[in-house]
Protein backbone atom coordinates (compact mmCIF):
# COMPACT_ATOMS: atom_id res chain seq x y z
CA UNK A 1 0.00 0.00 0.00
CA UNK A 2 1.18 3.03 -0.95
CA UNK A 3 1.18 6.03 1.02
CA UNK A 4 2.06 3.84 4.38
CA UNK A 5 -1.42 2.83 5.66
CA UNK A 6 -2.75 5.11 8.17
CA UNK A 7 -2.71 2.18 11.18
CA UNK A 8 0.71 1.92 11.07
CA UNK A 9 1.68 5.86 11.51
CA UNK A 10 1.65 7.99 15.00
CA UNK A 11 -1.68 7.93 16.93
CA UNK A 12 -1.37 11.64 16.41
CA UNK A 13 -1.14 11.70 12.37
CA UNK A 14 -3.67 9.22 12.43
CA UNK A 15 -6.32 11.52 14.87
CA UNK A 16 -5.23 14.69 12.74
CA UNK A 17 -6.06 12.35 9.26
CA UNK A 18 -9.43 11.42 10.45
CA UNK A 19 -9.85 15.35 11.12
CA UNK A 20 -8.99 16.81 8.22
CA UNK A 21 -10.78 14.12 5.45
CA UNK A 22 -14.29 15.87 6.35
CA UNK A 23 -13.06 19.36 6.06
CA UNK A 24 -11.23 19.12 3.05
CA UNK A 25 -14.66 17.42 1.88
CA UNK A 26 -16.38 20.19 2.55
CA UNK A 27 -13.86 22.71 1.16
CA UNK A 28 -13.58 20.79 -2.24
CA UNK A 29 -17.74 20.45 -2.35
CA UNK A 30 -18.27 24.76 -1.14
CA UNK A 31 -19.99 25.76 -4.37
CA UNK A 32 -22.35 22.91 -4.30
CA UNK A 33 -23.15 23.20 -0.84
CA UNK A 34 -23.43 27.06 -1.30
CA UNK A 35 -26.31 26.03 -3.86
CA UNK A 36 -27.99 23.90 -1.79
CA UNK A 37 -28.02 26.41 1.30
CA UNK A 38 -29.72 28.94 -1.64
CA UNK A 39 -32.14 26.30 -2.91
CA UNK A 40 -33.58 26.52 0.78
CA UNK A 41 -34.09 30.05 1.69
CA UNK A 42 -36.90 32.36 1.21
CA UNK A 43 -37.07 35.07 -1.29
CA UNK A 44 -36.74 37.85 1.50
CA UNK A 45 -33.43 36.46 2.46
CA UNK A 46 -32.28 37.93 -0.65
CA UNK A 47 -33.31 41.43 -1.17
CA UNK A 48 -32.47 41.66 2.74
CA UNK A 49 -28.95 41.00 1.89
CA UNK A 50 -28.71 37.71 3.80
CA UNK A 51 -27.00 35.67 1.58
CA UNK A 52 -24.51 33.57 4.19
CA UNK A 53 -26.68 33.76 7.11
CA UNK A 54 -29.08 30.63 8.04
CA UNK A 55 -32.22 30.70 6.13
CA UNK A 56 -34.15 33.12 7.93
CA UNK A 57 -37.19 30.57 7.42
CA UNK A 58 -36.81 26.88 5.82
CA UNK A 59 -38.42 27.15 2.68
CA UNK A 60 -37.21 23.91 0.88
CA UNK A 61 -40.37 22.89 0.22
CA UNK A 62 -42.23 25.81 -1.34
CA UNK A 63 -38.87 25.96 -3.65
CA UNK A 64 -39.14 22.72 -4.69
CA UNK A 65 -42.58 22.95 -5.28
CA UNK A 66 -42.54 25.90 -7.50
CA UNK A 67 -39.93 23.95 -9.15
CA UNK A 68 -41.75 20.81 -10.26
CA UNK A 69 -45.44 22.78 -10.47
CA UNK A 70 -44.97 26.08 -11.60
CA UNK A 71 -42.56 25.46 -14.59
CA UNK A 72 -41.44 23.65 -17.17
CA UNK A 73 -39.36 21.53 -15.78
CA UNK A 74 -40.98 18.33 -15.32
CA UNK A 75 -41.37 18.16 -19.24
CA UNK A 76 -37.59 18.75 -19.90
CA UNK A 77 -36.84 16.00 -17.24
CA UNK A 78 -39.30 13.65 -18.95
CA UNK A 79 -37.90 14.75 -22.12
CA UNK A 80 -34.28 13.67 -20.72
CA UNK A 81 -35.55 10.42 -19.76
CA UNK A 82 -37.47 9.76 -23.27
CA UNK A 83 -33.50 10.82 -24.89
CA UNK A 84 -30.98 9.10 -22.69
CA UNK A 85 -33.01 5.60 -22.01
CA UNK A 86 -33.19 5.14 -25.76
CA UNK A 87 -30.03 6.06 -26.71
CA UNK A 88 -28.37 3.83 -23.84
CA UNK A 89 -30.38 0.58 -25.58
CA UNK A 90 -29.36 1.60 -28.85
CA UNK A 91 -25.94 2.08 -28.45
CA UNK A 92 -25.19 -1.21 -26.04
CA UNK A 93 -26.78 -3.00 -28.45
CA UNK A 94 -24.76 -1.99 -31.56
CA UNK A 95 -21.23 -1.95 -29.81
CA UNK A 96 -22.37 -5.50 -28.07
CA UNK A 97 -22.13 -6.34 -32.21
CA UNK A 98 -19.26 -4.63 -33.36
CA UNK A 99 -17.79 -5.32 -30.06
CA UNK A 100 -18.14 -9.18 -30.71
CA UNK A 101 -17.40 -8.98 -34.10
CA UNK A 102 -13.97 -7.33 -34.01
CA UNK A 103 -13.10 -8.54 -30.28
CA UNK A 104 -13.66 -12.38 -31.79
CA UNK A 105 -13.11 -12.90 -35.48
CA UNK A 106 -9.87 -12.13 -37.51
CA UNK A 107 -10.45 -10.36 -40.67
CA UNK A 108 -8.58 -8.01 -42.60
CA UNK A 109 -9.04 -4.08 -42.02
CA UNK A 110 -10.41 -5.58 -38.08
CA UNK A 111 -7.88 -3.26 -36.50
CA UNK A 112 -8.49 -0.72 -39.23
CA UNK A 113 -12.04 -0.37 -38.53
CA UNK A 114 -11.23 -0.38 -34.22
CA UNK A 115 -9.39 2.19 -34.69
CA UNK A 116 -11.76 4.35 -36.87
CA UNK A 117 -14.53 3.50 -33.94
CA UNK A 118 -12.02 5.03 -31.59
CA UNK A 119 -10.83 7.77 -33.40
CA UNK A 120 -14.14 9.06 -34.10
CA UNK A 121 -14.83 8.99 -30.66
CA UNK A 122 -12.21 11.64 -30.18
CA UNK A 123 -12.92 14.32 -33.21
CA UNK A 124 -14.42 18.02 -31.70
CA UNK A 125 -18.46 17.92 -31.86
CA UNK A 126 -18.07 21.26 -34.04
CA UNK A 127 -16.70 19.36 -36.88
CA UNK A 128 -20.11 17.21 -37.15
CA UNK A 129 -22.24 20.10 -35.76
CA UNK A 130 -23.06 21.60 -39.43
CA UNK A 131 -23.72 18.24 -41.48
CA UNK A 132 -25.54 16.39 -38.63
CA UNK A 133 -27.66 19.29 -38.62
CA UNK A 134 -28.17 19.22 -41.86
CA UNK A 135 -29.15 15.74 -42.32
CA UNK A 136 -31.33 15.82 -39.30
CA UNK A 137 -33.45 18.59 -41.29
CA UNK A 138 -33.24 16.39 -44.21
CA UNK A 139 -34.73 13.57 -42.12
CA UNK A 140 -37.57 15.65 -40.96
CA UNK A 141 -36.10 14.99 -37.36
CA UNK A 142 -35.25 18.73 -36.41
CA UNK A 143 -36.53 19.62 -32.94
CA UNK A 144 -37.33 15.76 -32.29
CA UNK A 145 -36.39 13.36 -29.46
CA UNK A 146 -35.91 11.17 -31.86
CA UNK A 147 -33.32 13.30 -34.28
CA UNK A 148 -31.31 13.42 -31.07
CA UNK A 149 -31.06 9.91 -29.92
CA UNK A 150 -30.13 8.74 -33.52
CA UNK A 151 -26.93 10.88 -33.17
CA UNK A 152 -26.16 9.69 -29.69
CA UNK A 153 -26.99 5.95 -30.30
CA UNK A 154 -24.04 6.97 -33.58
CA UNK A 155 -21.36 8.77 -31.34
CA UNK A 156 -22.01 6.90 -28.63
CA UNK A 157 -21.03 3.67 -30.72
CA UNK A 158 -17.45 4.93 -30.94
CA UNK A 159 -16.96 4.68 -27.26
CA UNK A 160 -18.92 1.82 -26.60
CA UNK A 161 -16.96 -0.62 -28.86
CA UNK A 162 -13.50 0.48 -27.31
CA UNK A 163 -15.03 -0.56 -24.46
CA UNK A 164 -16.91 -3.87 -25.27
CA UNK A 165 -14.40 -4.85 -27.44
CA UNK A 166 -11.66 -4.52 -24.94
CA UNK A 167 -14.01 -6.31 -22.65
CA UNK A 168 -14.52 -9.10 -25.33
CA UNK A 169 -11.14 -9.78 -25.59
CA UNK A 170 -10.18 -10.69 -22.14
CA UNK A 171 -13.37 -13.18 -22.33
CA UNK A 172 -11.71 -16.96 -22.30
CA UNK A 173 -11.64 -17.64 -25.82
CA UNK A 174 -11.32 -21.28 -25.33
CA UNK A 175 -15.28 -21.41 -24.41
CA UNK A 176 -16.04 -19.70 -28.17
CA UNK A 177 -13.88 -22.22 -29.87
CA UNK A 178 -15.53 -25.64 -27.64
CA UNK A 179 -18.96 -24.28 -28.53
CA UNK A 180 -17.35 -23.93 -32.42
CA UNK A 181 -16.43 -27.96 -31.87
CA UNK A 182 -20.24 -28.62 -30.80
CA UNK A 183 -20.97 -26.99 -34.39
CA UNK A 184 -22.88 -24.03 -32.87
CA UNK A 185 -23.83 -21.31 -35.38
CA UNK A 186 -21.79 -17.76 -35.04
CA UNK A 187 -24.56 -16.11 -33.85
CA UNK A 188 -25.81 -18.32 -31.03
CA UNK A 189 -22.52 -18.44 -30.05
CA UNK A 190 -23.15 -14.77 -29.51
CA UNK A 191 -26.66 -14.93 -27.73
CA UNK A 192 -25.92 -18.00 -26.01
CA UNK A 193 -22.42 -17.62 -24.84
CA UNK A 194 -20.27 -14.13 -25.30
CA UNK A 195 -23.47 -11.99 -24.43
CA UNK A 196 -24.26 -13.67 -20.68
CA UNK A 197 -20.79 -13.47 -20.14
CA UNK A 198 -20.53 -9.58 -20.67
CA UNK A 199 -23.27 -8.59 -18.24
CA UNK A 200 -20.54 -6.32 -16.36
CA UNK A 201 -20.09 -4.75 -19.48
CA UNK A 202 -23.54 -4.15 -20.49
CA UNK A 203 -24.13 -2.61 -16.43
CA UNK A 204 -21.14 -0.71 -16.65
CA UNK A 205 -21.76 0.91 -20.23
CA UNK A 206 -25.34 1.52 -19.44
CA UNK A 207 -25.09 3.36 -16.34
CA UNK A 208 -21.62 5.69 -18.04
CA UNK A 209 -23.74 6.37 -21.03
CA UNK A 210 -27.24 7.02 -19.49
CA UNK A 211 -24.89 9.65 -17.74
CA UNK A 212 -22.77 11.04 -20.70
CA UNK A 213 -26.28 11.95 -22.48
CA UNK A 214 -28.53 13.29 -19.77
CA UNK A 215 -25.43 15.81 -19.22
CA UNK A 216 -25.27 16.71 -22.92
CA UNK A 217 -25.79 20.62 -23.54
CA UNK A 218 -24.25 20.71 -26.91
CA UNK A 219 -26.57 18.59 -28.87
CA UNK A 220 -29.27 19.44 -27.28
CA UNK A 221 -29.26 23.41 -28.01
CA UNK A 222 -27.88 22.01 -31.81
CA UNK A 223 -30.83 19.66 -32.69
CA UNK A 224 -33.49 20.78 -30.52
CA UNK A 225 -35.72 24.20 -29.12
CA UNK A 226 -38.54 24.40 -27.17
CA UNK A 227 -40.20 22.52 -24.69
CA UNK A 228 -41.70 20.24 -26.99
CA UNK A 229 -37.99 18.47 -26.87
CA UNK A 230 -35.44 20.04 -25.39
CA UNK A 231 -33.84 18.04 -22.52
CA UNK A 232 -33.52 19.64 -18.99
CA UNK A 233 -29.63 20.57 -19.79
CA UNK A 234 -30.67 22.92 -22.19
CA UNK A 235 -34.38 23.64 -20.32
CA UNK A 236 -32.57 24.49 -17.53
CA UNK A 237 -31.62 27.50 -19.49
CA UNK A 238 -34.85 28.91 -20.19
CA UNK A 239 -35.76 28.06 -16.80
CA UNK A 240 -33.37 30.53 -15.78
CA UNK A 241 -34.73 33.21 -17.80
CA UNK A 242 -38.70 32.52 -16.37
CA UNK A 243 -36.82 33.43 -12.86
CA UNK A 244 -34.26 35.87 -13.14
CA UNK A 245 -32.33 36.65 -10.44
CA UNK A 246 -34.36 34.65 -8.00
CA UNK A 247 -31.54 32.23 -6.71
CA UNK A 248 -33.42 30.07 -4.69
CA UNK A 249 -35.64 28.62 -7.52
CA UNK A 250 -32.60 28.59 -9.82
CA UNK A 251 -30.51 26.92 -7.02
CA UNK A 252 -33.68 24.00 -6.44
CA UNK A 253 -33.61 23.80 -10.51
CA UNK A 254 -30.44 22.89 -11.13
CA UNK A 255 -30.50 20.29 -8.37
CA UNK A 256 -33.25 18.83 -9.60
CA UNK A 257 -31.42 18.73 -13.11
CA UNK A 258 -28.77 17.12 -11.35
CA UNK A 259 -30.31 14.70 -9.62
CA UNK A 260 -30.64 11.96 -11.73
CA UNK A 261 -26.82 11.20 -12.94
CA UNK A 262 -26.34 11.47 -9.06
CA UNK A 263 -28.88 8.99 -8.23
CA UNK A 264 -27.73 6.50 -10.80
CA UNK A 265 -24.06 6.88 -9.52
CA UNK A 266 -24.66 6.22 -6.22
CA UNK A 267 -27.07 3.24 -7.13
CA UNK A 268 -24.75 1.42 -9.49
CA UNK A 269 -21.55 2.94 -8.06
CA UNK A 270 -19.31 -0.27 -9.07
CA UNK A 271 -20.41 -0.58 -12.54
CA UNK A 272 -20.19 3.31 -12.85
CA UNK A 273 -16.08 3.36 -11.86
CA UNK A 274 -15.38 -0.17 -13.32
CA UNK A 275 -16.66 1.64 -16.32
CA UNK A 276 -14.87 4.84 -16.58
CA UNK A 277 -11.67 3.39 -15.44
CA UNK A 278 -11.28 0.69 -17.70
CA UNK A 279 -7.72 0.19 -19.10
CA UNK A 280 -6.22 2.41 -16.08
CA UNK A 281 -5.03 -0.82 -14.83
CA UNK A 282 -3.09 -3.08 -16.57
CA UNK B 1 -33.08 -26.57 -53.53
CA UNK B 2 -31.93 -23.06 -53.97
CA UNK B 3 -32.30 -22.97 -49.98
CA UNK B 4 -30.12 -25.25 -49.03
CA UNK B 5 -27.39 -24.09 -51.50
CA UNK B 6 -27.50 -20.57 -50.09
CA UNK B 7 -27.50 -22.22 -46.57
CA UNK B 8 -24.59 -24.13 -47.31
CA UNK B 9 -22.82 -21.15 -49.14
CA UNK B 10 -23.17 -19.50 -45.99
CA UNK B 11 -22.32 -22.27 -43.93
CA UNK B 12 -19.01 -22.73 -45.61
CA UNK B 13 -18.29 -19.34 -45.23
CA UNK B 14 -19.49 -18.28 -41.75
CA UNK B 15 -16.71 -17.33 -40.19
CA UNK B 16 -15.47 -14.96 -42.85
CA UNK B 17 -18.78 -13.42 -43.29
CA UNK B 18 -20.33 -12.94 -39.73
CA UNK B 19 -18.30 -10.61 -38.41
CA UNK B 20 -19.81 -8.09 -41.88
CA UNK B 21 -22.77 -8.65 -40.51
CA UNK B 22 -22.41 -8.10 -36.71
CA UNK B 23 -20.65 -5.03 -37.93
CA UNK B 24 -23.25 -3.55 -40.50
CA UNK B 25 -25.58 -1.68 -38.54
CA UNK B 26 -22.87 0.07 -36.32
CA UNK B 27 -20.67 0.46 -39.07
CA UNK B 28 -23.74 2.09 -41.02
CA UNK B 29 -24.60 5.07 -37.93
CA UNK B 30 -21.33 5.28 -37.45
CA UNK B 31 -20.61 6.50 -40.97
CA UNK B 32 -23.64 8.51 -41.73
CA UNK B 33 -23.55 10.45 -38.32
CA UNK B 34 -19.26 10.62 -37.87
CA UNK B 35 -17.32 9.69 -40.46
CA UNK B 36 -18.65 11.35 -43.36
CA UNK B 37 -19.75 14.57 -41.98
CA UNK B 38 -16.07 15.15 -41.07
CA UNK B 39 -15.25 15.34 -44.94
CA UNK B 40 -18.61 17.27 -45.18
CA UNK B 41 -17.38 19.97 -43.00
CA UNK B 42 -14.42 20.40 -44.93
CA UNK B 43 -15.98 20.54 -47.89
CA UNK B 44 -18.72 23.03 -47.13
CA UNK B 45 -15.27 25.23 -45.38
CA UNK B 46 -14.34 26.01 -48.88
CA UNK B 47 -17.69 27.81 -49.41
CA UNK B 48 -19.69 30.82 -48.16
CA UNK B 49 -22.81 29.38 -47.14
CA UNK B 50 -25.66 30.41 -44.94
CA UNK B 51 -26.96 27.35 -44.48
CA UNK B 52 -30.64 27.78 -46.38
CA UNK B 53 -31.20 25.46 -49.41
CA UNK B 54 -28.69 23.41 -50.98
CA UNK B 55 -24.95 24.00 -50.63
CA UNK B 56 -24.52 23.26 -54.29
CA UNK B 57 -26.79 25.44 -55.21
CA UNK B 58 -27.55 28.48 -52.15
CA UNK B 59 -23.52 28.42 -51.53
CA UNK B 60 -21.14 30.26 -53.34
CA UNK B 61 -17.47 28.27 -53.57
CA UNK B 62 -15.04 30.73 -52.41
CA UNK B 63 -11.86 27.73 -52.44
CA UNK B 64 -9.75 28.82 -49.30
CA UNK B 65 -11.13 32.16 -48.42
CA UNK B 66 -12.44 31.14 -45.77
CA UNK B 67 -9.20 30.41 -44.04
CA UNK B 68 -7.50 33.29 -44.97
CA UNK B 69 -9.84 35.27 -43.55
CA UNK B 70 -8.98 33.19 -40.50
CA UNK B 71 -5.74 33.54 -40.46
CA UNK B 72 -5.39 36.90 -42.19
CA UNK B 73 -5.80 38.75 -38.70
CA UNK B 74 -9.53 37.68 -37.56
CA UNK B 75 -9.27 39.05 -34.16
CA UNK B 76 -12.28 36.76 -32.49
CA UNK B 77 -10.28 33.77 -34.21
CA UNK B 78 -7.07 34.97 -32.44
CA UNK B 79 -8.45 35.27 -28.68
CA UNK B 80 -10.07 32.11 -29.10
CA UNK B 81 -7.02 30.45 -30.37
CA UNK B 82 -5.17 31.32 -27.74
CA UNK B 83 -8.32 30.96 -24.89
CA UNK B 84 -7.65 27.54 -26.12
CA UNK B 85 -3.97 27.06 -25.56
CA UNK B 86 -4.51 28.19 -22.11
CA UNK B 87 -7.31 25.85 -21.51
CA UNK B 88 -4.86 22.78 -22.74
CA UNK B 89 -2.06 23.76 -20.50
CA UNK B 90 -4.32 24.41 -17.44
CA UNK B 91 -6.33 21.96 -17.34
CA UNK B 92 -3.64 19.67 -17.11
CA UNK B 93 -3.57 20.71 -13.53
CA UNK B 94 -6.22 18.08 -13.16
CA UNK B 95 -3.64 14.82 -13.35
CA UNK B 96 -1.53 15.96 -10.65
CA UNK B 97 -4.56 17.29 -8.63
CA UNK B 98 -6.19 14.36 -9.35
CA UNK B 99 -3.35 11.83 -7.89
CA UNK B 100 -2.66 14.33 -4.86
CA UNK B 101 -6.79 13.40 -4.15
CA UNK B 102 -6.22 9.92 -4.56
CA UNK B 103 -2.89 9.92 -2.32
CA UNK B 104 -4.64 11.65 0.25
CA UNK B 105 -7.75 9.38 -0.19
CA UNK B 106 -5.79 5.63 -0.37
CA UNK B 107 -6.67 4.73 3.04
CA UNK B 108 -8.45 2.32 4.89
CA UNK B 109 -10.07 3.82 7.55
CA UNK B 110 -14.54 3.68 8.51
CA UNK B 111 -15.85 5.30 5.75
CA UNK B 112 -13.43 6.12 3.61
CA UNK B 113 -16.12 4.45 0.53
CA UNK B 114 -18.55 7.32 1.10
CA UNK B 115 -15.76 10.18 0.99
CA UNK B 116 -14.50 8.37 -2.27
CA UNK B 117 -17.91 8.86 -3.50
CA UNK B 118 -18.23 12.38 -2.58
CA UNK B 119 -14.98 13.11 -3.69
CA UNK B 120 -15.83 12.17 -6.81
CA UNK B 121 -19.23 13.72 -6.95
CA UNK B 122 -18.66 16.77 -8.97
CA UNK B 123 -17.54 14.67 -12.15
CA UNK B 124 -21.61 13.29 -12.59
CA UNK B 125 -23.28 16.74 -12.34
CA UNK B 126 -23.76 18.15 -15.69
CA UNK B 127 -21.30 20.71 -16.83
CA UNK B 128 -24.41 23.00 -17.32
CA UNK B 129 -24.93 22.96 -13.88
CA UNK B 130 -21.53 23.15 -12.75
CA UNK B 131 -21.34 26.19 -15.13
CA UNK B 132 -24.47 27.84 -12.68
CA UNK B 133 -22.79 26.44 -9.12
CA UNK B 134 -19.58 28.23 -10.06
CA UNK B 135 -21.00 31.64 -11.83
CA UNK B 136 -23.13 31.84 -8.47
CA UNK B 137 -20.13 31.18 -6.50
CA UNK B 138 -18.21 33.83 -8.38
CA UNK B 139 -20.94 36.57 -7.99
CA UNK B 140 -19.83 39.69 -6.76
CA UNK B 141 -22.59 40.39 -4.08
CA UNK B 142 -24.04 37.63 -3.30
CA UNK B 143 -21.43 34.79 -4.03
CA UNK B 144 -19.39 32.94 -1.47
CA UNK B 145 -16.20 33.27 -2.51
CA UNK B 146 -16.63 37.29 -2.00
CA UNK B 147 -18.00 36.45 1.41
CA UNK B 148 -14.84 34.24 2.18
CA UNK B 149 -12.28 36.79 1.03
CA UNK B 150 -14.07 39.92 2.84
CA UNK B 151 -12.74 38.03 5.48
CA UNK B 152 -9.41 38.15 4.68
CA UNK B 153 -10.08 42.23 4.27
CA UNK B 154 -10.37 42.02 -0.01
CA UNK B 155 -12.72 44.28 -1.33
CA UNK B 156 -13.91 41.63 -3.60
CA UNK B 157 -13.65 40.71 -6.71
CA UNK B 158 -15.92 40.35 -10.39
CA UNK B 159 -14.12 37.29 -11.97
CA UNK B 160 -16.52 36.61 -14.71
CA UNK B 161 -17.07 40.44 -15.33
CA UNK B 162 -13.30 40.89 -15.79
CA UNK B 163 -11.60 40.22 -19.35
CA UNK B 164 -8.44 39.46 -17.76
CA UNK B 165 -9.84 36.76 -15.57
CA UNK B 166 -12.62 35.33 -17.08
CA UNK B 167 -11.21 32.51 -19.08
CA UNK B 168 -9.11 31.70 -15.59
CA UNK B 169 -12.58 31.54 -13.37
CA UNK B 170 -13.99 29.34 -16.36
CA UNK B 171 -10.97 26.90 -16.34
CA UNK B 172 -10.97 26.78 -12.65
CA UNK B 173 -14.84 25.39 -13.01
CA UNK B 174 -13.79 23.12 -15.11
CA UNK B 175 -11.13 21.35 -13.16
CA UNK B 176 -13.23 20.71 -10.50
CA UNK B 177 -15.32 17.67 -12.55
CA UNK B 178 -11.98 16.91 -14.91
CA UNK B 179 -10.24 16.09 -11.31
CA UNK B 180 -12.54 14.68 -9.97
CA UNK B 181 -12.10 12.50 -12.97
CA UNK B 182 -8.50 12.15 -12.83
CA UNK B 183 -8.83 11.18 -8.55
CA UNK B 184 -11.14 7.83 -9.81
CA UNK B 185 -8.31 7.27 -12.10
CA UNK B 186 -5.34 7.07 -10.06
CA UNK B 187 -7.77 5.55 -7.14
CA UNK B 188 -7.94 2.49 -9.36
CA UNK B 189 -4.32 2.62 -10.37
CA UNK B 190 -2.93 2.48 -6.73
CA UNK B 191 -5.26 -0.43 -5.59
CA UNK B 192 -3.62 -2.70 -8.10
CA UNK B 193 -0.09 -1.07 -7.00
CA UNK B 194 2.33 -4.36 -6.53
CA UNK B 195 2.44 -4.55 -2.46
CA UNK B 196 5.74 -6.71 -2.75
CA UNK B 197 7.71 -3.81 -4.79
CA UNK B 198 6.39 -1.40 -2.01
CA UNK B 199 7.82 -3.40 0.94
CA UNK B 200 10.87 -4.29 -1.49
CA UNK B 201 11.33 -0.61 -1.86
CA UNK B 202 10.20 0.09 1.59
CA UNK B 203 13.27 -2.68 2.83
CA UNK B 204 16.01 -0.46 0.56
CA UNK B 205 14.68 2.40 2.56
CA UNK B 206 12.55 4.39 -0.16
CA UNK B 207 9.61 6.70 1.02
CA UNK B 208 8.02 9.99 0.24
CA UNK B 209 8.62 11.26 -2.60
CA UNK B 210 11.12 8.81 -3.86
CA UNK B 211 9.05 6.26 -3.47
CA UNK B 212 6.69 7.78 -5.58
CA UNK B 213 8.73 8.79 -8.48
CA UNK B 214 11.11 5.83 -8.53
CA UNK B 215 8.41 3.09 -7.68
CA UNK B 216 4.36 4.03 -7.56
CA UNK B 217 4.18 5.98 -10.60
CA UNK B 218 5.83 3.83 -13.46
CA UNK B 219 3.00 1.69 -12.40
CA UNK B 220 0.45 3.74 -12.79
CA UNK B 221 1.79 5.03 -16.04
CA UNK B 222 -1.78 3.04 -17.73
CA UNK B 223 -3.92 5.32 -15.49
CA UNK B 224 -1.32 8.80 -16.36
CA UNK B 225 -2.07 7.86 -20.41
CA UNK B 226 -5.89 7.93 -20.09
CA UNK B 227 -6.10 10.72 -17.63
CA UNK B 228 -4.21 12.61 -20.17
CA UNK B 229 -6.60 11.87 -22.87
CA UNK B 230 -9.89 12.17 -21.59
CA UNK B 231 -8.07 15.56 -20.01
CA UNK B 232 -6.23 16.79 -23.14
CA UNK B 233 -9.69 15.81 -25.07
CA UNK B 234 -11.94 17.87 -22.06
CA UNK B 235 -9.98 20.73 -22.34
CA UNK B 236 -10.60 21.19 -26.20
CA UNK B 237 -14.34 20.10 -26.39
CA UNK B 238 -14.77 22.85 -23.36
CA UNK B 239 -17.96 24.93 -24.35
CA UNK B 240 -20.96 24.09 -22.18
CA UNK B 241 -19.57 26.41 -19.17
CA UNK B 242 -18.30 28.73 -21.55
CA UNK B 243 -21.75 28.91 -22.83
CA UNK B 244 -23.00 28.81 -19.50
CA UNK B 245 -20.89 30.94 -17.87
CA UNK B 246 -19.80 34.14 -19.74
CA UNK B 247 -21.42 33.22 -22.96
CA UNK B 248 -18.24 34.14 -24.53
CA UNK B 249 -17.91 37.55 -23.12
CA UNK B 250 -16.99 40.03 -21.23
CA UNK B 251 -15.95 41.38 -24.66
CA UNK B 252 -15.45 38.60 -25.92
CA UNK B 253 -12.70 37.24 -23.72
CA UNK B 254 -13.42 33.77 -22.70
CA UNK B 255 -14.09 32.74 -26.40
CA UNK B 256 -12.80 29.22 -27.55
CA UNK B 257 -12.59 27.82 -31.01
CA UNK B 258 -15.54 25.00 -30.27
CA UNK B 259 -17.48 28.58 -28.89
CA UNK B 260 -16.62 31.12 -32.27
CA UNK B 261 -17.59 28.25 -34.04
CA UNK B 262 -20.79 27.92 -32.66
CA UNK B 263 -21.47 31.68 -33.00
CA UNK B 264 -20.63 32.41 -36.22
CA UNK B 265 -22.42 29.47 -37.48
CA UNK B 266 -25.81 29.19 -35.02
CA UNK B 267 -26.22 32.29 -32.94
CA UNK B 268 -27.74 35.68 -33.42
CA UNK B 269 -24.59 36.68 -35.32
CA UNK B 270 -25.61 35.21 -38.32
CA UNK B 271 -25.84 31.89 -39.82
CA UNK B 272 -22.17 31.57 -41.78
CA UNK B 273 -22.24 27.78 -42.14
CA UNK B 274 -18.74 27.78 -44.04
CA UNK B 275 -16.69 30.29 -41.90
CA UNK B 276 -18.31 27.52 -38.92
CA UNK B 277 -17.11 25.00 -40.55
CA UNK B 278 -13.40 27.00 -41.74
CA UNK B 279 -13.12 27.21 -37.64
CA UNK B 280 -13.96 23.28 -36.86
CA UNK B 281 -11.57 22.13 -39.19
CA UNK B 282 -8.84 24.20 -37.53
CA UNK B 283 -9.52 22.68 -34.48
CA UNK B 284 -9.97 19.29 -35.84
CA UNK B 285 -6.79 19.14 -37.00
CA UNK B 286 -5.26 20.70 -34.15
CA UNK B 287 -7.29 17.76 -32.23
CA UNK B 288 -5.97 15.49 -35.39
CA UNK B 289 -2.51 15.63 -33.78
CA UNK B 290 -3.40 14.66 -29.93
CA UNK B 291 -6.10 11.40 -31.63
CA UNK B 292 -3.11 10.85 -33.76
CA UNK B 293 -0.38 10.40 -30.51
CA UNK B 294 -3.51 8.09 -28.93
CA UNK B 295 -3.92 5.85 -31.58
CA UNK B 296 -0.20 5.60 -31.71
CA UNK B 297 0.21 4.73 -28.44
CA UNK B 298 -2.36 1.70 -28.45
CA UNK B 299 -1.23 0.65 -31.61
CA UNK B 300 1.60 -0.25 -29.77
CA UNK B 301 0.28 -1.79 -26.55
CA UNK B 302 -1.83 -3.71 -29.32
CA UNK B 303 1.02 -5.34 -31.21
CA UNK B 304 2.28 -6.15 -27.66
CA UNK B 305 -0.48 -7.68 -26.74
CA UNK B 306 0.12 -10.38 -30.21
Amino acid sequence: MFPTPIEKTSRSWQITYQTLIPIVLIIWLLPLIAVAVFSMKPLADFSNGNYWGLPSTFEGFANYGKVFFESDMPRYLLNSVFITVPTVIGAVALSAMTGFALGVYKFKGNLLIFFMFIAGNFVPFQILMVPVRDLTLDLGLYDTKTGLVLFHIAFQTGFCTLFMRNFIRALPFPLIEAARVEGVAEWRIFLFVVLPLMKPALAALSVLIFTFIWNDYFWAIVLTQGPDSQPVTAGITSFNSQFVAQYHLMSAGSIVAALPPVAMFFLMQKHFIAGLTLGAVK
Amino acid sequence: MTTTQTRSWYKRNEIAITPWLFLLPGLFFFAMYVIIPIFQSFWISLYEWNGLGKLSEEGEWVGLGNYERLLGGDRKFETSFWNNLKWLVLYLLAIPMGLGISLFLNQQVRGIRLYKSLFFFPFVISQVVVGLVFSWFYLPREGLLNAILSWFGSDGVNILGDPATATYGIIAAGLWPQTAYCMILYLTGLNSVDPEQVEAARLDGAKGHRMLWHVILPQLKPATFIAFVVTIIGALRSFDLISVMTNGGPFGSTRVLSFYMFEESLSEYGFQMGYGAAIAVILFLIMLVFIGYFLWSMYQDEKGAR
